[in-house]
């Protein structure tokens, strides 16, 4: 399972770049979408939307279920990944690359002390 | 929780195990799409140890069970089987299942795992002297082995054992029971054996080629085909006529069923609502079992899904309602509401493949 060193998890599995606190990158975690399999269907967020850590603010739905997903961080969503609302694939397909979900402007980057470091999340996923 | 003979072989593969109708069962191995495709292209074998099997045997029991069925026993020759349901005293589905005349005066019954106990309890509590009644379903395990390269598979596989003709059932000299059946629309057999045979079963199948599926592609494989699935399409609130099953409900045989005053009665007045497919006409989520329709203004609610998926063949949402009849013909424009929108569907014919 690929987990890179350099991002942030949270415990629902959602990672987020840290190194740009402006336009930090979100997606979720290659553990998440081998456990969801077979993405079908992406619903994401307005650009401009607030939203509160912990907070559900997009859905991931597979053929068999519609999951929440969770910002792993408060602040504003400043872009969304458009093209997965035409093809979700690379949710699974590159879950850390083209698969990315939103950027967000974190407003308290001290929440980020709070998530997994890449060897934390390793031992939750394990 | 119950568990499969199975039961560690899907482990070994990797399946995701959850609970269904109070077993431990595999939901998916490598996704439901890969499987979903595996059948239709080529060959998958499902566990199936959960389903409930009955032998009921003795004299007069041909015209017991024509008394509680709602297809004709009467047409059935040794070696056929039938889809038939059981029905409550209004008319409502208790389950559906398959007949199978082994002999005169010999059925095998193979019956939804949710419903083992309650039609049991239905058949013991109608039995009449002389009728034998066993519930063997902890003796079977059970696979569904399905695909068009199913016959060929099994005469390689056991080329002095023949399959039986469509909807037939063979006894083997070693005690496999062998039936040209399934849930899935392809061509394929259901083969139960005793729990300590069926993992050989199983290897041997794998080896030879066979995708391990589990009941999550099992439920969008009969989905595109319309069999409906008890618990979900079927209840105790709708007849058989009102899920479209009239081909399998004989209201003019010989003997009269449990339920059957109820559906002469929708015969001849009409029903009140159909069990529909509908389709999305647009992108959207799936629709899922439990969603509300409504209309094509999206204000005024008609039903709720009774089943809802991806279709993996078609790449579109489908799904079946019970709607009012006026709105249960195909064409007719409909919305479903998901999360907080609603997105375009339509009612379309019967199967959706």
């Amino acid at each position: 399972m690929n987990v890179p060193d350099h991002l942030r998890y949270a415990d629902s599995h959602e990672w987020i770049d840290p190194d740009s606190p402006e336009t930090a990158t979100v997606g979720i975690s290659d553990h998440a979408q081998a456990e969801l399999t077979d993405v079908v269907y992406m619903e994401l967020p307005e650009v401009g939307r607030t939203v509160t850590k912990g907070e559900a603010f997009a859905v991931v739905e597979s053929v068999k279920a519609a999951n929440d997903i969770y910002a792993p961080a408060s602040g504003e969503i400043v872009e969304v990944n458009e093209a997965l609302a035409e093809a979700p694939e690379p949710v699974n397909e590159d879950p850390y690359g083209a698969g990315w979900l939103v950027k967000i402007k974190i407003s308290d980057p001290s929440e980020l002390e709070s998530l997994h470091d890449a060897g934390s999340y390793r031992e939750h996923v394990s | 929780m119950l568990r499969s003979p199975l039961h560690s072989r899907h482990e070994e593969l990797g399946a995701r195990l959850l609970p269904f109708a109070g077993w431990e069962m595999p939901i998916q191995y490598d996704g439901i799409v890969a499987e979903h495709q595996a059948v239709r292209d080529e060959l998958g074998v499902f566990d199936i140890s959960h389903m409930g099997e009955f032998l009921v045997s003795g004299k007069g029991v041909t015209g017991w069970l024509n008394g509680i069925l709602t297809n004709d026993v009467r047409e059935l020759e040794d070696g056929q089987g039938q889809y038939t349901l059981i029905l409550n005293e209004a008319g409502g589905v208790i389950d559906d299942l398959i007949l199978y005349r082994e002999a005169e005066e010999r059925y095998f019954l193979v019956v939804n795992a949710s419903k083992i106990e309650q039609d049991e309890a239905w058949l013991k509590r109608k039995l009449r002297d002389g009728i034998v009644f066993e519930n063997q379903s902890a003796e079977w395990g059970g696979l569904a082995v399905q695909g068009p390269k199913s016959t060929e598979i099994w005469n390689q596989l056991e080329p002095e054992i023949p399959l039986p003709n469509r909807n037939g059932i063979f006894r083997s000299n070693s005690g496999a029971i062998l039936c040209r059946t399934g849930y899935t629309g392809e061509d394929g057999f259901e083969l139960f054996d005793t729990n300590a045979r069926i993992g050989e079963w199983f290897d041997h199948l794998l080896a030879a080629g066979a995708k391990p599926c589990g009941l999550g592609a099992r439920d969008t494989l009969r989905l595109e085909k319309c069999y409906p699935l008890n618990g979900s399409d079927l209840d105790e609130e709708h007849t058989p006529l009102e899920a479209g099953l009239g081909f399998f409900v004989k209201l003019a045989k010989a003997e009269p069923f449990v339920g059957q005053d109820v559906l002469l009665g929708q015969k001849e007045n009409g029903v009140s609502s159909k069990l529909a497919a509908i389709k999305m006409t647009g992108k959207s989520p799936p629709p899922r079992h439990g969603y509300e329709v409504r209309d094509e203004s999206g204000e005024n609610q008609l039903g709720e899904l009774t089943s809802g998926s991806l279709s993996p063949s078609l790449g579109v949402g489908i799904g079946m309602v019970y709607l009012a009849p006026e709105s249960a013909k195909p064409g007719t424009p409909l919305t479903i509401a998901i999360r907080d929108r609603v997105f375009p569907a339509e009612v379309v014919k019967k199967p959706f493949l």
